[in-house]
Parts: structure tokens; C-alpha cells; sequence
């Protein structure tokens, strides 16, 4: 990887923002940092996602790997003393085994688009009624806490929630680690396969590429990450509820995080983690500085930022489906780069038409 | 597993029947847009729970129950066209997915417009029908009512699209997307058309709703996820399969409500639908495509 002088300053910025964080809010430290944890967190389980989504795999199923990988660790670390070091391994492999089991038969069938939404739909659905029926282990919709061990910080037991900083950086590192993975699939063989069978299955195959074969292997990885990251969401919260980190609303709020910041591109998952956080972050404190809106919808003001999300959604969708990096890329590509002459008389042809 | 072969076993399937006498009409108006405008409204139970809630406040303004239902459906149609109009028609020509996905915003807007304005109180709309007594076993007239107009509302569906000009051109477009605009068949209109039943359909089964079950802003994430099963399941534009399939469905739910836990049956009732999928990818009574 070449680095650029403006990745290498982005880098040191990311590594240096809690020391900036210190001296600019000292009093809201933690609050800040809480911020930037849940970003990275996020974005790593969006990036994830979009390793799938980039090629027209639009999984409604990810809250249940998220919910996988949250559930699997805290229940052998609560009920079976496991260390997270295997337990989160653990978590993995269940997560690829169900991503597989469900995965094979559907590229195998060759079951797409509304279909492939609908059924990962239900995949989520069924894993996040099995962990409320668990009720006696997994405390059903109310939730439950990974054991705290000794005094909250620990290396064997991946717990570090006390310690803002340090969470901070293991949030941070996670994140990079999600770029990398998106880069290393990014620059293989695969993703041009991928690329190849996502605009026509039957062309794919008949230069030789093994569509099945590629779809699990991307659906594999993607799952894997989304368990990732769904564990160390319960290590750092150190409280679950199926609500959260299980179930179709996880899996729209990821889709839409994904979408509104740009799955084509690398950071455009972190883009979209960003503005989805702050967003709701920003209505949720105007709105409980607001008395006026407290007064009109009381405790139904909270959904307002819900609310705003699903219309952005719907206008991301039609105005701007690269969404916001994807589409400032693209303007930025378009003012330094013009495309070559003919290219554009075809595009005035085609507009004057 | 406390379960037995006795009265109040029957009593369970009994009433799971009559439960899948609603789930197939909600997913009858889900199927008919699904097979029409090939778009599925993933806010189909949303604007169920919009049209409860409108049908409780018509009637608690006064009206009387049959025409705040009228009220609820009507409103509902118009939501449906309004819907379609404004949010579908734009990516129409898109990916399939961002078809789900607009509506899926939907849901958002329909979900948390609810809980702004109505609040997140449970409400019950206070009409009490009592039940009827056969042997050990009580059915609530509410949900024989339910399964009653449910059925016959799709036997008039039926009718209305074998025997009328705009019936019979909603179920040429669904066969033929592509060839019916060069046969002067106004798609738009027949689209519109269809989203305006499919929103009729889902306000026809929220007056059902209100006899049954309390009004809360989050109702729709109860049944959505049945519904869409329910239309796969069944195969498209297969009324019949519908039925079936959301019998099915309720079965599981109703035995594994009454023997296990409720989310058991739901689980199973996933499971199911997912294996199903694999085995039979064109719906449970579908053809081969």
C-alpha cells in the first residue's frame, strides 16, 4: 500500500483525537470519546455489510450476525467461564456456518434481489426469536451483561469498557482492520468475479468463474466481520438487548447507514456511520433541549430522529443512490478529470433524446 | 413441553384457523402489489397499524364502527396511491432493491410518525363482541368475524378480477410487464389502481385488527415479517396458495403458542418458510416458472 501524504496525516489525526478530545471538552471527555467508539464500531459492521452489499447481495440478514456474535461470547463467557479470546472465534465460526448454510442454497438456487432480501429478512427474524426464547440464558428482550470481570479492565477477559481511551483505540484499530480486509477484496481476483457475476450471472459463468463459490466466500468474510464487531459492541456496552444488536431494525439501520454514505466506495460505510450517529446524536440532544417539542409529542418526540432517518432514506435512495462520499467523489472525479470527448457527445446525444 | 392430545389442543388449531383467515388477507394485498408493480412493501403492516389507529380515533370521535372502518379503508386506499405516487414510481426503473429499500424508509416514517403523534401508550378501541362456547372450547366472535369477511373479501377480489376491465388489465400487466403498454393498457393508471386496493386491503384488515388486539406504534413488526412469508410461500398471485400458506403459518404459531413459548412458533414458522424457500423456490403451489 502506498500511502499518501494526506492518508498519513489522516492516520496520525485518528491516532492523536483523544489527546484533542482532552484539551478541547474536558469536561465532556467521555462523552466525546463515547461518540467516536460507537463511529468506529459501527463502521467496521457497515463495512462488513458492504462487502456484500457493493455487489448486489443486499442482505436484510446481518443484524443476525451481529446478534450472533454478540450472544455467542457472553453466553460461554457468563454460563462457561470461556475467555472472549475463543469465544469470539467461536462466535465466528457459528456466524459462518449459519451464513453458509443459508448462503449455499441461495446462490446455489440462484435466489436474488427481493427474494434474497426477504429470506435473509427471515434469518434475521428467526435469530433474534431464538435469543428471546432463551430467555433463562440470554434474559430474553430484556437483555443481559457480559460477567464483569475483576475491576472492568482486563486482557483475558477482553474488557476494557472503564477505560475510554483504550476503548478507543481498540475501536480505532478494529476499524482500520475493516479497511484493510476491504483493500486486500478490494485489489483480488474476486472482486472482479464478484463484479462480473453481480452484472450477469450466466456471462460469469461461462468465462469459468465459480459464481456459488465466489458469493459464499464474500458472504463468509462479511458475516465473520459483522460477528466481529457485533462481540466487541457487547464488550465495550457491556449490555445487550436483542433490540439492539439483533433483529430487522439492526439490519435496516445497516443498510441505510450504508447507503446514505456509499457502499462503492472504501470509507463511504464510515461516512455513512458518521452522519448516522451524528445525526440522531443532534436531534436527540435539540430535541431534549427543546421544550416546545416536548410539549407537542412528550415522549414521542424521541422518534423524531427515526422519523428523519426514514425520510432521508427514502430521498437517498432516489436522489443520491452513491450516496454522500460516493457522490462527492464522483463530483470531484468529474471537475479534475473531464471524461474524454466522445464520451460526452454520446452523454448530450442521450439527454437531448 | 406441556402439550396434550385433549379439547384445548383442538381449541389452538381452531383458532389458528381463524388467525390464518387474517394473515391471508393481509398478505393478499401485499401479494396483489408484489405480483403487479413486482415491488414489495416492506411498510405493508405499517399502514395497517396507521389505519387501526385511525379507525379507533373515527370511532371514539363518534362515528359508528362500520363507517369509521369505511373511513379507515378509504384513508388507507389513498395512502397506498400516495405511496405509490410519490415514493415508488421515482425508482421504478432501479434496482429491485432500492424498491425494498424506499419502502423500508417508509416503515421508518410510518413507525416513529405513529409513536410522535399517537404516542406509545397501547390502545384498545373498547368493543367487546364476547365469545362463542362449543363444548370446553371458547372462539372469540371477533375472530370469526375476522375470518368470515376476511374470506369474503377474497372471493370479491376474485370476482373483481376476473370479471372487470381493470381487473382483467391488472392481471395482464402481471403476467406480461412489457407487452401490455403497447396493447393500450395505461400501466400508470393500472398501477395506481392496484396500490389503491392494496392500501384498501390493509385498511379492510385493520378494522378487523381493532376488534382483536391492542393499537401500539410497533404492531406492524408483529405481522410484517408473517406477511411477506406468507406471499412467498403461497407463490405469487396464487390467492389459493395464500390461504394455505398462512394457514400453515398460523398453525405453527397458534400449537407452538400453546405448547411452547410464542416466539418458539414464530421461530419454527421462519425456519420453516426458509427451508421451504430452498425446496420450493417457486412458493409452495406455484408452478414451475
Amino acid at each position: 500500500m502506498k500511502l499518501s501524504p494526506s492518508t498519513i496525516i489522516g492516520v496520525a489525526a485518528l491516532l492523536l483525537l483523544p489527546v484533542a478530545v482532552r484539551f478541547l471538552f474536558p469536561d465532556a471527555e467521555k462523552y466525546y470519546l463515547h461518540l467516536l467508539i460507537q463511529i468506529l464500531i459501527w463502521s467496521f459492521i457497515y463495512t462488513g455489510w458492504s462487502l456484500m452489499g457493493r455487489f448486489g447481495l443486499t442482505s436484510l440478514g446481518h443484524g443476525a450476525f451481529t446478534g450472533i456474535g454478540a450472544y455467542v461470547m457472553v453466553l460461554l463467557w457468563n454460563y462457561a467461564g470461556i475467555t472472549p479470546w475463543i469465544g469470539i472465534p467461536v462466535a465466528v465460526v457459528v456466524a459462518v456456518i449459519v451464513a453458509l448454510l443459508v448462503g449455499y442454497p441461495c446462490f446455489h438456487l440462484r435466489i436474488v434481489g427481493h427474494y434474497f432480501a426477504l429470506l435473509t429478512l427471515a434469518l434475521t427474524e428467526f435469530v433474534r426469536l431464538v435469543i428471546v426464547g432463551l430467555r433463562d440464558y440470554t434474559g430474553g428482550s430484556l437483555g443481559t451483561q457480559p460477567r464483569r470481570y475483576a475491576d472492568g479492565i482486563s486482557l483475558y477477559a477482553i474488557q476494557f469498557e472503564p477505560d475510554r481511551v483504550l476503548a478507543y483505540y481498540i475501536a480505532l484499530a478494529l476499524w482500520a482492520a475493516g479497511l484493510y480486509i476491504w483493500w486486500r477484496v478490494d485489489r483480488s481476483m474476486d472482486r472482479y468475479a464478484l463484479d462480473a457475476a453481480s452484472q450477469d450471472e450466466d456471462a460469469a459463468e461461462s468465462v469459468g468463474i465459480n459464481v456459488t463459490r465466489e458469493k459464499l466466500k464474500i458472504t463468509a468474510i462479511s458475516a465473520a466481520m459483522c460477528a466481529v464487531g457485533g462481540a466487541i459492541y457487547a464488550q465495550y456496552q457491556m449490555f445487550i438487548v436483542p433490540d439492539t444488536i439483533a433483529g430487522l431494525s439492526v439490519s435496516l439501520n445497516i443498510v441505510f447507514a450504508v447507503i446514505a454514505g456509499g457502499m462503492w466506495v472504501m470509507l463511504g460505510p464510515t461516512v455513512g456511520a458518521v452522519f448516522t450517529q451524528m445525526l440522531s446524536e443532534v436531534l436527540r440532544v435539540s430535541i431534549q433541549g427543546s421544550t416546545t417539542m416536548q410539549a407537542w409529542f412528550g415522549q414521542g418526540a424521541l422518534a423524531l430522529d427515526t422519523m428523519i432517518y426514514g425520510l432521508l432514506l427514502i430521498l437517498f435512495i432516489i436522489y443520491m443512490p452513491k450516496g454522500i462520499l460516493g457522490t462527492i467523489l464522483e463530483w470531484r472525479g468529474k471537475k479534475s478529470a473531464p471524461p474524454p470527448a466522445p464520451a460526452r457527445k454520446a452523454e448530450v446525444i442521450a439527454s437531448r433524446s | 413441553m406441556d402439550c396434550q392430545l385433549d379439547i384445548f389442543f383442538l381449541e389452538a388449531i381452531l383458532n389458528g384457523l381463524l388467525l390464518a383467515g387474517l394473515l391471508a388477507l393481509l398478505a393478499l394485498g401485499l401479494n396483489l402489489i408484489f405480483g403487479v408493480i413486482d415491488v414489495v412493501w416492506i411498510c405493508y403492516a405499517e399502514l395497517v397499524m396507521v389505519g387501526m389507529y385511525s379507525i379507533n380515533y373515527a370511532y371514539k370521535g363518534g362515528a359508528p364502527f362500520l363507517a369509521a372502518a369505511l373511513i379507515g379503508v378509504l384513508l388507507i386506499a389513498l395512502a397506498g396511491m400516495v405511496m405509490h405516487y410519490l415514493v415508488i414510481r421515482p425508482v421504478l426503473d432501479s434496482a429491485p432493491i432500492n424498491q425494498l429499500l424506499v419502502t423500508g424508509g417508509m416503515l421508518f416514517v410510518l413507525q416513529a410518525g405513529a409513536t410522535m403523534v399517537f404516542g406509545i401508550e397501547f390502545r384498545n378501541i373498547g368493543i367487546r363482541l364476547g365469545s362463542y362456547q362449543l363444548f370446553d372450547m371458547s372462539f372469540a366472535y371477533s375472530r370469526i368475524v375476522t375470518f368470515a369477511v376476511a374470506i369474503s373479501a377474497m372471493v370479491l377480489l376474485w370476482q373483481f378480477l376476473q370479471r372487470t376491465y381493470i381487473g382483467i388489465a391488472i392481471r395482464a400487466i402481471a403476467q406480461d410487464r412489457a407487452i401490455m403498454p403497447l396493447m393500450g393498457v395505461d400501466q400508470r393508471r393500472v398501477y395506481l389502481v392496484t396500490s389503491a386496493i392494496g392500501g384498501g386491503l390493509a385498511g379492510l384488515a385493520a378494522a378487523l385488527m381493532v376488534l382483536q388486539f391492542d393499537i401500539y406504534p410497533q404492531i406492524g413488526l408483529q405481522f410484517g415479517p408473517l406477511i411477506f412469508m406468507i406471499c412467498v410461500l403461497g407463490g405469487l398471485g396464487n390467492m389459493i396458495g395464500g390461504f394455505i400458506a398462512a394457514f400453515i403459518i398460523s398453525e405453527f404459531i397458534a400449537i407452538g403458542g400453546s405448547c411452547f413459548a410464542t416466539e418458539w412458533g414464530y421461530a419454527v414458522a421462519f425456519l420453516f418458510f426458509m427451508v421451504m424457500i430452498f425446496i420450493r423456490p417457486q412458493g409452495l403451489f406455484g408452478g414451475k416458472s
